[in-house]
């Protein structure tokens, strides 16, 4: 049997034979595992290994992109004749092509957890029964589960180019949540918690976990609606990083090159407050953003997106890069079966210092946010409108549960109204983000 | 419809060198003592999509997916492994792993499989789109470039993207029943930017369905999408701040039945019933809408987006009332939940392939015409939001509480459509917003088909309709 570098060099040799004048190559192999409970019995077990491969051929400046996980002799054949098939009928793109050829020594990031294949299936349900367990258990007005889930994935990514840069790296993930119940009379409310990481000795208690996502439950439990107006908005840590979710996308170079960004344009101006400094990160040892290497074969690195509110850098990978006459930041991403693209890698915002109790205790009447639903959210223009699930403050204090509310603003204002930053930053997923206070935003109920 | 079974099977067995009989002993090898049921899904699925950009036809991408998921039930629990490897040992392998839930080592003989009947074939195609070629879907993307920028000089950006599936499925279970299927799927859409003195909006409108390609070319449908969306770019340049606060709402038809589908379509689906987390838990019987409202969920209208001969079970879709007259009705079924209920499966076992493990999924979500002209709906209104179109929605089944964006909507000031506004949240309460429609207009209108809708990671094709509708105080979430 041949080994994945193997194949991806040979595709790369036929295909050269084929007249293209270069390409690239990703293969993906690994195994996931995903079991869930619920009331402490097994719900659902999946388990399964998986190969996918990816092939990018050039023909000058035209370009396709075909994958496959059918890897029978012919299967490859047609992948190949498909490919360059599909690169002679696209338009010449003057920006398209490879990146400039540069070494490639990945770094060891330590990415991955060979224990993960040697845990047993006992204990792995284990785990997420005594989390849903600790859940249950920690209040009576718990009397229900959506569950726990536990999953676990491996997987080998190998990259191979035309200009002779090979790579490959191992990374693993592991990760486990609750989603508890609360009731109250004829009302329930759910909420959920989690722990993720690269290795198992990394995760969280499950107590720690259950625990949370009942109290997370039990503090929605009698929320009500609230009167339309403007207040302060305070974003705990969870809601916050969703708020840096849309910046991620807006700094991307290809909603930026495209118009398609309310920060196209807007490189080295403000435009977010001077406590406001977003990095990317992919280089993080054993975090969950982190990757020795991008999906072009180039090295992450740590960019400075927004540095004391001055946007700094976009996010770019080769493509975008010459599109807007910059360099590559290493952010390229590669889904199997599509063209490459951007995406932040360890996305966070510098954390500040003040406590999170003290950002409340700044605020008279206002809003404490631990929840957003929907994709109100315009990336042209920056409109941001979304449901909201939080509790109310009021002289300082967190009172009562509040729900069925949204809040709106546009993300040109809420950035630069960044009025306090917490110091409780934790990268507990690729974004994060400390408690953020939004000194106005408007607020829509009754 | 034979036929698409014949298709399916013959395809499956020769491609992999599988015999009817291997799979009936994978099926015996999954079932055991106490397993109650188990099934095999195959799953050969190809997608092609090009899409343009800066008048350029620049990318364009082809992917072969293949695989099997084995599936062992017993009582509410599911085993489950999959492998993208279709060979004898990985489905036994498969069968094994399945079969973990319970610690029985018994094993089940071979289990005899019949061809099962697909009643009817909703969407016959002579041509596959994935058989057109390539160059002529590229034609197609720059006719609609040049269109868009020709509507008006103020269009500046226009993306444009084809995409098509081509899926053969084939399930085989213990239940005795091997049918296959053949699933075509295509979607063109269209977004533009506008640009004046500095103000950038965008505007999107898609259509599509399990059709041939010439569907796309047919009343002038792709013309109408190009200009749908390069006038919503348009309309949006001079909208104003949204409205923040409770008010009347008017929702035109089609799209907007966006509404249906997070309001209710979600907690009415068995699992969470089942598991009573639904904020519609135990209300069967009950009036959870005004009696002048009737929503189905219907898998089998011809040719739609939602539309399937089979759900990824093999029960053949259905219609299923979920409100009548404003009473609830009924629940979106998958097997184990409907065995669990007691009740009979819908149809609505759904997977997004077969990496994953079906569940009830809505397919098409609309609520019957009623009475009123749309015109005197609008002219009822003295103070409020007409919205025609959305981006996406999403709901917390527990609280009931769900949420959609309009992406166009006009302020109606004493019973006139006046100004565009700009796009803002809606949000309300599932069990409890249907309570406030007053009037249901005489033109329901199945969106254009571009739905997605996402459950548990896994995201599936549906469709949703609606008549004009007028709801009576619902939170809208703009800014003034």
């Amino acid at each position: 049997m041949i080994s994945n570098e193997e194949l991806a060099s040979g595709l790369l040799k036929k295909a050269t034979s084929k007249g293209i004048t270069a390409g690239d190559v990703v293969i993906v192999e690994g195994n996931s595992f995903d079991a869930q409970v619920r009331l402490k019995s097994i719900d659902k077990l999946s388990n399964a290994h998986e190969k996918k491969l990816g092939l990018r051929l050039f023909f000058g400046r035209r370009t396709a992109v075909c994958s496959t996980s059918d890897f029978s002799s012919e299967s490859l054949d047609r992948l190949v004749e498909d490919t360059c098939h599909l690169a002679r009928c696209t338009a010449e793109d003057p920006h398209a092509g490879l990146p400039e050829p540069a070494p490639l020594d990945p770094p060891d990031l330590d990415l991955y957890d060979e224990s993960i294949l040697k845990w047993k299936m006992e204990d792995k349900i284990e785990l997420a029964v005594q989390a849903e367990s600790a859940a249950l258990e920690y209040d009576p007005r718990i009397t229900n589960s959506e569950g726990a889930g536990l999953s676990h994935s491996d997987r080998r990514v190998v990259y191979s180019n035309t200009h002779g840069v090979v790579g490959s790296y191992p990374v693993s993930s592991v990760s486990f949540s609750v989603s508890p119940i609360a009731t109250s009379q004829d009302s329930m409310q759910r909420d959920y918690w989690y722990s993720s990481k690269r290795k198992v000795r990394d995760l969280a208690s499950a107590e720690t976990v259950g625990r949370t996502a009942a109290r997370r439950a039990l503090r929605r439990v009698g929320a009500r609606k609230i009167r339309t107006g403007e207040f302060p908005v305070v974003f705990d840590p969870e809601t916050a990083a969703e708020l840096l979710g849309s910046v991620s996308a807006c700094v991307s170079g290809y909603s930026v090159y495209k118009g398609a960004s309310f920060l196209a344009d807007r490189l080295g101006k403000a435009v977010a407050a001077s406590s406001v400094t977003i990095l990317d990160n992919g280089t993080i040892p054993s975090a969950l953003g982190s990757r020795p290497f991008d999906g072009e074969g180039l090295a992450t690195r740590k960019t400075t997106v927004i540095k004391k509110g001055i946007l700094e850098s976009y996010l770019l990978d080769s493509y975008s890069a010459r599109k807007l006459g910059l360099h590559s930041t290493g952010n390229a991403v590669r889904s199997i079966g599509d063209v490459p693209s951007v995406s932040h890698t360890n996305f966070y915002l510098v954390p500040g210092s003040h406590t999170a109790e003290a950002i409340i205790r700044t605020v008279k009447r206002g809003l404490y946010v631990v929840e957003m639903i929907g994709f109100g959210v315009n990336h042209v223009t920056g409109d941001y409108s979304r449901g909201a699930v939080g509790l109310w403050i009021e002289n300082g204090e967190l009172t009562y549960p509040v729900e069925e509310i949204t809040i709106a603003g546009n993300l040109r204002d809420i950035l630069m109204n960044i009025e306090l930053v917490g110091n409780d930053l934790e990268l507990r997923s690729t974004i994060a983000s400390p408690t953020l206070k939004i000194s106005r935003m408007t607020v829509a109920g009754n | 419809m034979a036929d698409a079974l014949e298709r399916a099977e013959e395809f499956f067995l020769k491609k992999f060198n599988l015999e009817e009989r291997q799979l009936e002993q994978t099926i015996g090898k999954a079932l055991g003592k106490k397993i109650d049921y188990a099934d095999l899904y195959f799953e050969y699925r190809t997608n092609e999509a090009v899409s343009l950009e800066e008048g350029m036809v620049k990318k364009a991408i082809k992917s072969v997916n293949q695989g099997v998921g084995v599936r062992a039930v017993a009582e509410e629990k599911t085993g489950y492994a999959y492998s993208d490897e279709i060979t004898i040992k990985n489905l036994e392998e498969a069968a094994r792993t399945a079969r973990y839930i319970t610690s029985d080592p018994s094993v089940g003989g071979p289990v005899e499989v019949k061809s099962g009947t697909v009643p009817r074939n909703l969407y016959p195609i002579g041509t596959p789109v994935s058989e057109i070629p390539v160059q002529e879907k590229i034609d197609l993307l720059n006719r609609i470039d040049q269109l868009a920028r020709r509507y008006d000089p103020r269009i500046k950006k226009v993306m444009a993207s084809f995409a098509s599936e081509h899926k053969v499925v084939l399930i085989a279970t213990s239940d005795g029943l091997i049918v296959g299927d053949v699933q075509p799927l295509s979607r063109l859409n269209v977004t533009c930017i506008a640009e004046e003195n500095g103000n950038r909006q965008v505007g999107s409108f898609g259509g599509g369905g399990r059709i041939e390609y010439s569907f796309f070319l047919e009343n002038h449908r792709f013309e109408d999408y190009v200009k749908t969306a390069a006038r919503q770019a348009i309309v949006n340049l001079s909208a104003v701040e949204a409205p923040a606060g409770t008010m009347d709402v008017v929702l035109g038809p089609g799209w907007p039945g966006i509404l249906l589908h997070e309001a209710i379509g979600h907690g009415l689906e068995g699992d969470f019933n089942r598991k009573r987390t639904s904020a519609f838990t135990g209300m069967i019987g009950k009036q959870v809408a005004s009696d002048i409202c009737t929503i189905v969920d219907d898998g089998t209208i011809p040719d739609r987006r939602g539309s399937l001969n089979i759900d990824d079970e093999g029960t053949p879709s259905h219609r299923t009332v979920l409100i009548e007259k404003g009473i609830l009705k009924g629940y979106l079924q998958d097997k184990l939940n409907a065995k669990l209920m007691g009740m009979s499966p819908t149809g609505n076992g759904r997977r997004e392939s077969f990496m994953h493990i079906p569940m009830p999924r809505m397919t098409n979500t609309f609520m019957l015409s009623g009475e009123t002209h749309p015109e005197d709906i609008i002219r009822s209104v003295t103070n409020g939001l007409y919205a025609v179109s959305f981006g996406g929605g999403q709901v917390d089944i527990t609280s009931g509480k769900f949420v959609f964006s309009a992406s166009e909507a006009y302020r109606i000031e004493n019973g006139k459509i006046t100004v565009p506004v700009k796009g803002a949240t809606l949000i309300g309460n599932g069990p409890d917003v249907l309570k406030r429609v007053t009037m249901v207009g005489n033109d329901l209108e199945m969106d254009a088909g571009v739905g997605t809708c996402g459950k548990d990671g896994q995201s599936v094709p549906v469709g949703v309709g609606l008549p004009t509708l007028r709801i009576n105080g619902i939170t809208v979430g703009g800014t003034k």
